[in-house]
């Protein structure tokens, strides 16, 4: 038993599964070094940030929300902790008030978006502005360095070879994936973002897991903050900037439908791997940055008209046009 | 004849209901006739194709004479057709002059010319006798106020025939007396005027003849309303025979399950109480806005209540929560099924399993034992679905309705609160879910449902309530149930009228 129909799992996951592929097939004979091992392995690297973050991300799409605020959690986070590291001496402390900090503002956006019924495209643009500046503020607008060796090794240490960044973001895939599919708090997201009044009258908490979904992606989203300034060994007030487009084109690659209650962590899984292999061929490639700015962008805009397409169940351009008409009626 | 407009046998079928059946009369210039008939006889499509929102099947309008076909409502207003809704269709946030001159604002050089528009909203305004300041955003207005600005949209464009539809139903007393001078106004100026309304009162003062609908079919025609009682218009309203896809089934009642009392809310006008059994069947008739869905929204807490007790087995039902009732027993089948029912995109077994699993609120799912429920009762409520794991939307209307009750079944819920069970619904699955309610009360659990349907009402019920603008306006047992009784008790003034 799932939560969406079969064919709209096919379309789901089969269709990124069949771009991700031939996106390999293609940078592997087109970009040289690209299947190397090295390079695979650093490909992994590049996408943890984006990947970790990318699994909380589905859970708030997946309820037909948004959170523009990642990008400045993951930054406020990382400074957080490396003030209290330098004030203190404490890594624990340090790690600790960065977790409170996206707890924090997981659930400001949470409770508003819930109680107050605010749109959380709104709210979250708006939490995205006070926690960058917040960022700047905790730091003085420096870079706050990190005087303790072994909080480094959160970024650079391994684990059977594997690097912990790595096995944080498995961790989440795996985590997040039975969250979703075999929990009653997942199938509650799915059921929210399906049709929110129909699971209120149904029973379930809709403001509780609304709350809790947004805690969630503040908090991951402060550990991958926290992991970030250990790699980089400081903590950087403006860092991850656009981040939120990179991890919400990641979900939607995936198959995750931007109007809520569809989603695979399979689906995210590879979407984040499209994202990284395009990024990673572009690196290889020396496309200077300006460029990739462009890629990634039409990347995002492939993304939501691939959604669009899904949605219509049509890939014909007959249909496509009918059901966009019929849309813009409804709509006026 | 100088009719303005005519409908000639006029058609309209839509899937497993016919909507209309070779419907004619006419309205001249300078008649007011009102429309009348049940929900559902047929009124809210005969206007939708005045307006061009429908096509007829069969049959066809007249306009003046000449046979016209509506392909949008563009059409129907370029032939000077005018409808006024009982919902408004209004920008709030524009002004009243942008609103009444909305599309034909006069232009000097391609620029709007506010004086000039003013000067002409002016005019329209002093027409309908309103103080309404031209300038004045619509959203600040009082809803009279906002219906005089839908008729003097109607008079902008210089409409000749103008249809009503349930124009009273949110004005004041006084707003109501402006609409009948402004409507005897149009008269005189020669328009035809159709009129939609379940009040009589309303209906004997203003109209000057009346046909009546029943099952969309034109069933009588009164050309002069002096000549007609009350009486006699209820009783060709109501007179019919209850076809038996009911299969009634009685059943002995246990003790009290549900006792509410004094209930105060949203919708209502005064605090409600009433009593229903283990293993009965409650009805709750009424016509469209007589408040049967704002109670069953209060009593399940999908809306917090301003007073009075729900007791559920004796235990009062504290605090307005959804998920407070469902622990006590109740559940709701929404009348909306689309947007308050099902999650569309999620499996038949998903939505079946949804209430249970947070009733129970084990944290992991039990695939196992989630599928068998599901198959189980997908088969007890012969829901016809390829497979458990198809999508919900793809369903019809009634196997959807299945799926929900199956919801509650698995719940194990006791008392079920169902709002209109079977609108939208064919009548071979209509019958099905007859059967089930009957099935459901035979095994002690009590239904209430609400239905603006009277044969359905009278089919099914053990009991009637019936409600009347947020009141109850009486209870009728099965026994004593008539047509023109529940229809007088329905009726906003007509037992007023009666005595």
């Amino acid at each position: 038993m799932s939560a969406s129909p079969p064919l709209l799992r096919r379309l789901g996951a089969l269709g990124p599964l069949l771009m991700l592929l031939v996106l390999f097939a293609l940078l592997g004979a087109l970009v040289p070094d690209f299947l190397g091992l090295r390079n695979m392995r650093g490909l992994v690297l590049s996408v943890t940030l984006v990947g970790t973050i990318a699994t909380t991300m589905m859970l708030v799409l997946a309820l037909r929300e948004v959170d523009l605020s990642v990008g400045s959690i993951t930054a406020l986070s990382g400074v957080l902790t490396a003030v209290v590291i330098a004030r203190t001496g404490s890594v624990a402390a340090g790690i600790l008030a960065g977790l409170a900090a996206g707890a924090a503002a997981g659930f400001l956006n949470g409770w508003v978006v819930a109680r107050l019924k605010v749109n959380s495209l709104i709210v979250t643009l708006a939490t995205m502005e006070i926690v960058r500046g917040l960022a700047f503020l905790v730091s003085g607008g420096q870079a706050v360095s990190i005087p303790a060796e072994r909080f480094y090794a959160l970024g650079s240490g391994t684990l059977f070879g594997i690097n912990y960044p790595i096995w944080l973001m498995l961790l989440a895939f795996i985590g997040f994936g039975f969250l979703l599919k075999r929990t009653s708090f997942g199938r509650n997201v799915l059921a929210i973002g399906g049709n929110p009044e129909a699971a209120r009258l149904a029973g379930v908490p809709v403001d509780r897991v609304r709350i809790a979904v947004f805690v969630l992606q503040g908090l991951v989203t402060a550990l991958a903050g926290i992991v970030l300034a250990a790699r980089i060994t400081s903590g950087q007030p403006n860092t991850s900037q656009g981040l939120e487009l990179a991890v919400i084109s990641a979900c939607v690659l995936g198959g995750v439908s931007l109007s809520g209650g569809v989603a695979t962590m399979i689906g995210v899984v590879i979407g984040v791997f499209i994202m990284g292999a395009a990024q990673n061929a572009l690196n290889l490639l020396d496309v200077p940055t300006f460029y990739q700015y462009v890629v990634r962008g039409g990347i995002l805009l492939a993304a939501v008209i691939f959604d669009r397409l899904r949605q219509t169940g049509g890939l014909s351009l007959p249909t496509l046009l009918t059901r966009f008409t019929q849309k813009d009626r409804l709509a006026s | 004849m100088s009719a303005l407009i005519a409908y000639r046998g006029v058609g309209k079928v839509f899937p497993g209901v016919v909507a209309l059946d070779d419907v004619s009369f006419s309205v001249a210039g300078g008649e007011v006739r009102a429309l009348m008939g049940e929900n559902g006889a047929g009124k809210s499509t005969l206007l939708k194709i005045l307006a061009g929102e429908h096509r007829p099947d069969s049959g066809g309008l007249l306009v003046e004479g000449r046979p016209v076909a509506f392909a949008s409502p563009r059409d129907s207003q370029a032939a000077g057709i005018a409808i006024i809704h009982q919902e408004l269709h209004l920008a709030p946030d524009l002004s009243v002059t942008e609103n009444l001159l909305l599309g034909m604002m006069p232009t000097r050089f391609g620029i709007i010319d506010r004086r000039a528009a003013r000067e002409r909203a002016r005019a329209i305004l002093a027409r309908l006798g309103e103080e309404i300041d031209p300038d004045a955003r619509v959203r600040t207005l009082s809803i009279g106020k906002r219906q005089m600005i839908e008729i003097g949209k109607a008079l902008a464009r210089d409409a000749r025939i103008i249809a009503f539809d349930e124009p009273t139903s949110s004005l004041s007393a006084r707003e109501t007396r402006t609409l009948m001078r402004i409507i005897d106004d149009l008269r005189r100026d020669g328009r035809a005027i159709l009129y939609v309304s379940h009040r009589m009162e309303e209906v004997f003062e203003i109209s000057d003849s009346v046909t009546v609908l029943r099952d969309g079919r034109h069933v009588a025609d009164y050309p002069d309303m002096k000549a007609l009682t009350q009486d006699q218009l209820i009783i060709a309203m109501a007179g019919r025979t209850i076809t038996d896809i009911y299969d009634y089934r009685a059943r002995p009642l246990g003790d009290v399950a549900v006792a509410v009392s004094g209930l105060e809310g949203p919708g209502l006008r005064a605090p409600l109480s009433f009593e229903a059994r283990r293993g009965e069947i409650l009805g709750f008739f009424g016509l469209v806005g007589a408040g049967r869905s704002e109670l069953f929204r209060l009593i399940y807490g999908a809306v917090p209540s301003t007073g009075g007790d729900v007791l559920i087995h004796g235990e009062p039902l504290v605090s307005a929560d959804p998920r407070r009732a469902i622990a006590a027993g109740l559940a709701l089948c929404p009348e909306d099924r689309k947007d308050e029912g099902i999650v569309p995109l999620a499996a038949v077994a998903e939505n079946i399993a949804l209430a249970r699993r947070n009733l129970l609120g084990r944290p992991l799912i039990d695939e196992r034992d989630e599928g068998t429920q599901a198959a189980d009762l997908i088969q007890l409520m012969r829901v016809k679905t390829a497979s458990p794991a198809t999508a919900i939307a793809t369903l019809s209307g009634g196997n959807q309705q299945k799926a929900i009750i199956a919801r509650w079944l698995a719940a194990d819920s006791r008392i079920l609160l169902m709002d209109e069970p079977t609108r939208g619904i064919d009548v071979g699955a209509r019958s099905e879910i007859y059967a089930h309610m009957y099935r459901l009360a035979e095994e002690g659990r009590t239904i209430l449902f609400a239905s603006s349907d009277m044969p359905e009402v009278m089919g099914v019920a053990d009991r009637i309530i019936v409600m009347r603008e947020g009141r109850v306006a009486g209870i009728v047992p099965r026994a004593d149930a008539t047509p023109d009784r529940l229809l007088r008790l329905a009726l906003p003034d007509a037992s007023t009228g009666q005595s």
